[in-house]
C-alpha cells in the first residue's frame, strides 16, 4: 500500500461555476490503477466525482482520461508508473522530484460534460461516422458467407483492435489546430475497410478522404495516437498506409498531398539529399503541365511563400543560388548507387515487414511458427518464398 | 566517459538547406566539446517519412546505405536532426528485427561494397541531444561552461520524431529522454520555462497540405512560450526551426498576434554557454531576431 495524492480536473455544469481543481489522498497498492484510485475518492471522499467505466480491464474502452498530461485508459495505468511520471515531469521543471500530484483530466479536443466524463458523440462517433464504417461490397451476397484468405486479413488486424476509447482523438495535435480534422480514430476505422478485401469502394473512399481537405492529408505526423492508444492500433500508421494507397490508385488531391510525395521521392532519386526550393515548387506545380497550367492554389501558395524566401535571402540562410532556383541543388558523388536502391525497391517492393516490432525473432519466427506469410499480396508472397 | 568523442556524422538536409547555422554552429561546439566529426558527406536524405509513407522498402534501404557508410567508419553514428533520428530509427528497428530483409536489403547495398550489420552491441545512432547527455556527460559538460546562461529563460522544444513512440525511441533504456532538454539547459546556466507545446509538434509536416493546421501549431507554441515568459526557444530538429522560426512571421498571422521569439538550434545554446560568439553561431541568419537573447547574455547576467 502507497498513499498518493490524485489531483482531478473537475466541472459541475448544474454549478454554474468553472472548471477547478481537486486534491484527493488515495490509498492503495502502487501496482492497482489510477482508475482504482478515483473509484477510491468517489467511494470515500466525493460521491459525486464522475467518471465513466465497465471492465475494469482495458476492454470496454470507457475510461478515457488524460493522465499527466499522457492520453490513455485510466484502468490500463497504473498508479505507481503515474507517480513516477509526475514526479519526473516535476523534476525536469526543477521542482521536488518526490510526493507530486498525479494530474488527472478529461480526455481534450471534446467537450466535457461532467468531471471526467466528456461528450463522445459530438466529436468522436460523429466523425467514425464520417468515414461510412460499414462493408460496402458489390453484386449479390454469397449463399453463405464471405470466403477469403486468412493472409488479405492480417494487414486489417491492427485497426480491428480499436476498441473506440477515444485516446487517440484525445492526444491528436492536429485536431488541437484544426477541430474539423477526422482524426486519428475514425481515419484507422476507415483503412479497416480500405483494406478488406470484401469492400468494394476503396477508391470512392480513398478519394473521398484525400480530397477532403481535412482528410489524410491534414495528419501532422506527430506519433502521439500511436503513443496514446491502449491497443496498438497505431491510428497514424494506418493514416500513412490509407496516404501510400491512395497514391498507388493515382488519387490526385487538391491537397498536394500526392504532389508532395511524389516530388520528395523524385528528388531523392535525382540528388541524394534534399533540394527544398524543388520540392515546394513541385509539390504546388508538378511537371511540365503543373508549370504550364499552374492550378489557382499552386500560384496562392507559390505567392504565399515569397515573404518568407525575402526574408531567408535578407538574413543570409537562403543566399545561394541552389538554395533559391529550384533543380540547381548539387546531387550526390555517389548518385548512381541510389539509384540503383530505387531501381531494386520498385522492382521487389515487399511490404512483407509491415508489422515488425521489436527484435530479431520475436515477431518473425512465430509467424513462421504459424505457418503466416509475411506478405499480403500473394504474388510477393511467392516471390518471398522462391527469392 | 573521459575519453574524447569521435562519431560518424550525419547533418542530414535541412542543416545544410535552409538552416545552415545549424551545421556550423555544430562544427564550432564539436571544438569546443573536443568531440571528432567525420562527416557522412556520401550519404543520403533519411526520407523524413515522406519516403516511407510511398515505399517503406525504399525508405529502409536508403537508411541501410547511411548506416553501412557509418559501420565502415567504424565508429557510431550522430546526427543532428529529431525528423532524421526518428526517420531512421523506424527503418532501423524493421532492418534488426528480421535477418531475411536485412539479407535482401544487402542485396543491393553488396553491389556498392557496402552492408548494413546488426552487430551483438545494436548500431548506435543518437542525436547530438542524446549524445551530449549520455556519452558526453553534463557534469563535463558543466565544467566547460564558460559564459553560464544565467537569467535566460528557455523553453525546450523536442520534435515530435525524438519523443515518440517511445517504444521506437529506446525509452525502454533511457527513460528519461524526453527531459533532456530541461536538464541540458539547467547544466548551461539556464532557467527552463515550462509552456504547453514542448513536446507537441511544430506543425512543419503539414506546410505544404495543410498550411493554417501548419501555422496555427507553431504560433500557439510560440505564444504559449511567450506567455510563460520564455526568453527564447531551444530545439534539437531543424525541421522545427524551420517552422517555429523561418515561418514565425506567417505564423504570428494565423493565430492574429505579436510574435518575436528567437528560436535556438542546440548547438547554438551550448555554443553560447561555451563562449563562441552569437555571430559565428549564424544566429544573425535567424528570422526571429536573437538579439534580446544576445543582450541578456551581454548585460544582464553576472557569470
Amino acid at each position: 500500500m502507497a498513499e498518493y495524492t490524485i489531483k482531478v480536473r473537475r466541472f459541475q455544469p448544474e454549478s454554474g461555476e468553472g472548471p477547478y481543481w481537486e486534491e484527493f489522498n488515495v490509498d492503495l497498492d502502487p501496482s492497482l490503477s489510477v482508475l482504482d484510485g478515483l473509484l477510491q475518492a468517489k467511494d470515500r471522499d466525493d460521491g459525486s466525482l464522475a467518471v465513466r467505466c465497465s471492465c475494469r480491464a482495458a476492454i470496454c474502452g470507457s475510461c478515457g482520461m488524460k493522465i499527466n498530461g499522457q492520453s490513455g485508459l485510466g484502468c490500463k495505468t497504473q498508479i505507481g508508473e503515474a507517480q513516477e511520471l509526475a514526479d519526473k515531469q516535476a523534476s525536469a521543471a526543477g521542482e521536488d522530484s518526490g510526493g507530486n500530484s498525479i494530474v488527472i483530466e478529461p480526455m481534450g479536443n471534446m467537450p466535457v460534460i461532467k468531471d471526467l466524463i466528456t461528450d463522445m458523440e459530438s466529436t468522436h462517433w460523429t466523425k467514425i461516422r464520417r468515414v461510412t464504417p460499414w462493408l460496402l461490397p458489390h453484386g449479390a451476397p454469397p449463399e453463405r458467407e464471405y470466403v477469403v484468405e486468412p493472409e488479405s486479413m492480417i494487414d486489417i488486424t491492427q485497426s480491428m483492435a480499436c476498441i473506440q476509447c477515444g485516446a487517440c482523438v484525445s492526444s491528436c495535435l492536429s485536431m488541437e489546430a484544426d477541430p474539423e480534422f477526422i482524426g486519428p480514430a475514425a481515419l484507422a476505422k476507415a483503412y479497416r475497410f480500405v483494406g478488406d478485401p470484401r469492400d468494394a469502394e476503396t477508391h470512392e473512399r480513398l478519394h473521398d478522404l484525400a480530397e477532403d481537405p481535412h482528410g489524410i492529408y491534414d495528419c501532422t505526423h506527430c506519433f502521439s495516437c500511436i503513443d496514446a492508444c491502449p491497443k496498438g492500433v497505431a491510428p497514424m500508421d494506418q493514416i500513412m498506409r490509407l496516404r501510400r494507397k491512395a497514391g498507388e490508385e493515382g488519387i490526385e488531391d487538391p491537397n498536394s498531398g500526392h504532389d508532395h510525395e511524389i516530388a520528395f521521392v523524385k528528388i531523392i532519386e535525382k540528388k541524394g539529399t534534399l533540394d527544398e526550393s524543388l520540392l515546394l515548387q513541385e509539390s504546388f506545380a508538378p511537371g511540365f503541365k503543373g508549370k504550364l497550367k499552374p492550378s489557382k492554389r499552386a500560384i496562392r501558395e507559390m505567392l504565399g511563400s515569397i515573404p518568407t524566401a525575402i526574408r531567408g535571402i535578407r538574413t543570409g540562410k537562403m543566399r545561394s543560388l541552389h538554395k533559391l532556383i529550384p533543380g540547381v541543388h548539387p546531387k550526390l558523388p555517389d548518385q548512381d548507387d541510389v539509384k540503383a536502391i530505387y531501381a531494386h525497391a520498385e522492382e521487389h517492393s515487399e511490404e512483407f515487414n509491415l508489422y515488425i516490432k521489436g527484435e530479431e525473432g520475436e515477431l518473425a519466427e512465430e509467424n513462421v511458427e504459424k505457418g503466416i506469410e509475411r506478405s499480403t499480396d500473394p504474388d510477393t508472397a511467392q516471390e518471398v518464398k522462391n527469392g | 566517459m573521459a575519453e574524447n568523442i569521435k562519431v560518424a556524422y550525419w547533418p542530414g538536409c535541412v542543416s545544410r538547406g535552409f538552416t545552415p547555422e545549424l551545421h556550423g554552429s555544430m562544427a564550432i561546439v564539436a571544438e569546443k566539446l573536443g568531440m571528432e566529426l567525420v562527416e557522412l558527406d556520401r550519404a543520403n536524405c533519411c526520407g523524413a517519412g515522406v519516403i516511407a509513407e510511398h515505399n517503406q522498402e525504399l525508405a529502409d534501404t536508403l537508411n541501410a546505405r547511411t548506416f553501412a557508410l557509418a559501420q565502415q567508419t567504424g565508429l557510431a553514428m550522430m546526427n543532428i536532426c529529431s525528423t532524421c533520428q526518428g526517420a531512421q530509427s523506424e527503418c532501423q528497428q524493421r532492418l534488426d528485427a528480421d535477418s531475411a530483409y536485412r539479407a535482401h536489403i544487402n542485396e543491393v547495398l553488396s553491389g556498392q561494397g557496402l552492408s548494413y550489420e546488426k552487430d551483438k552491441q545494436g548500431f548506435t545512432n543518437k542525436n547530438f541531444l542524446w549524445l551530449l547527455v549520455e556519452d558526453y556527460g553534463l557534469d563535463r559538460l558543466r565544467e566547460q561552461v564558460v559564459r553560464p546562461l544565467s537569467g535566460l529563460r528557455v523553453g525546450p522544444f523536442y520534435g515530435c520524431y525524438i519523443v515518440r513512440p517511445k517504444e521506437r525511441l529506446g525509452y525502454g533504456e533511457f527513460p528519461d529522454r524526453d527531459v533532456y532538454l530541461e536538464k541540458v539547459i539547467e547544466a548551461l546556466g539556464g532557467e527552463v520555462v515550462e509552456y504547453d507545446g514542448a513536446r507537441k509538434c511544430c506543425g512543419f509536416p503539414v506546410i505544404t497540405m495543410a498550411r493554417e493546421t501548419s501555422l496555427r501549431q507553431a504560433g500557439t507554441h510560440v505564444g504559449d512560450a511567450l506567455d510563460a515568459g520564455a526568453d527564447c526557444l531551444v530545439t534539437p530538429c531543424p525541421l522545427c526551426h524551420l517552422n517555429l522560426d523561418m515561418q514565425q512571421p506567417e505564423a504570428a498571422k494565423v493565430v492574429n498576434r505579436d510574435l518575436g521569439l528567437a528560436v535556438l538550434h542546440l548547438p547554438q545554446l551550448v555554443g553560447l554557454a561555451l563562449g563562441a560568439e552569437p555571430k559565428e553561431l549564424g544566429m544573425g541568419k535567424h528570422i526571429a531576431s536573437t538579439r534580446w537573447v544576445e543582450e541578456r547574455l551581454t548585460t544582464g547576467a553576472p557569470a
